[in-house]
């Protein structure tokens, strides 16, 4: 049996979708940023697996942005948890309706 | 024989670590978990000579923003275990679970559909093979993508000012002003 790229895509769906749900169904913050993670390591996964087809490094450096810019958004995402636990603590996803902090 | 044997590995690795994330009751295993999913993931990247990639995969998140994630809990102290009936939403967990299972279903029906999925012409940027990844990717960062490598750094910049701001204790001319306006 040899690997094709389907199954590194399938993979990369398995782990978008698992990401997904939990991003869904999980009420605690930081577990749903977590959840974004999974979510955007089956996507890289899936743009290797091209750029190894095609045999095209633009898949590759196109991960290497997404590593960047995941690493923005959970300093951001983070930044954004602490201020709204700290002012009330065993703040979940279902208190943050409003708006108006 | 060899790869197909490290794909299955590293695939239940990675699932194994993410189902881990999804259904564990406290956020630190959530996050052990998460460096388990990452590590397949790395293993992934070297199964597809993406070497570089693996390296940044385990270095960046593994490293960095695992360890970060980690900092959080345990300066919130949000590190104690809840129940998962609690932790998962009530109403939308079955509606959830039905539209992921479709669009999983849907998804790989489509890649078995269509077999060989990649069409498309050949690589302008420099094709992969022989030559080792890391000089491919540098010269492709450092050349055609250069514009998007500077607007990254100033990215960086943005998030950490935005981390620090959204981060700084108010001061206390701050706070009188907020009571002033009635929205302390």
């Amino acid at each position: 049996m040899e690997v094709t790229t389907g199954w590194y895509l399938v993979l990369g769906a398995l782990l978008f979708v698992i990401g997904g749900t939990g991003l869904l169904i999980r009420r605690n913050p930081l577990v749903m940023l977590m959840c974004v993670e999974l979510m955007l390591n089956g996507v890289n996964l899936s743009f290797v697996a091209f750029s190894r087809t095609l045999g095209d490094v633009g898949g590759q450096t196109v991960v290497f942005f997404v590593l960047v810019v995941a690493a923005a958004e959970v300093v951001v995402g983070l930044g954004l948890v602490v201020a709204i636990l700290r002012r009330q603590p065993g703040t979940t996803a279902d208190d943050l309706s409003a708006l108006k902090g | 024989m060899v790869d197909t044997f490290v794909f299955i590995v590293a695939a239940v690795v990675c699932l194994v670590g993410a189902l881990g994330v999804v259904l564990a009751r406290n956020p630190v295993h959530s996050a052990l978990m998460l460096v388990m999913t990452l590590f397949g993931v790395a293993v992934q990247f070297v199964a597809q000579e993406a070497h570089f990639l693996a390296a940044v995969q385990v270095i960046v998140y593994a490293g960095a923003i695992v360890v970060l994630f980690l900092f959080v809990i345990m300066l919130l102290g949000v590190d104690r275990a809840q129940s998962l009936e609690l932790s998962f939403l009530p109403v939308q967990r079955w509606a959830a679970l039905l539209f992921a299972s479709g669009s999983l279903a849907v998804v790989v029906a489509l890649i078995l559909a269509v077999g060989e999925p990649v069409t498309g012409v050949e690589a302008m940027g420099g094709a992969l093979g022989s030559t080792d990844d890391v000089r491919l990717l540098a010269r492709s960062l450092f050349s055609d993508y250069v514009y998007a490598f500077e607007l990254t750094s100033l990215l960086l910049v943005i998030a950490v000012i935005g981390a620090v701001v959204l981060v700084r204790k108010p001061r206390e001319t701050d706070a009188v002003v907020a009571e002033d306006r009635g929205d302390a």
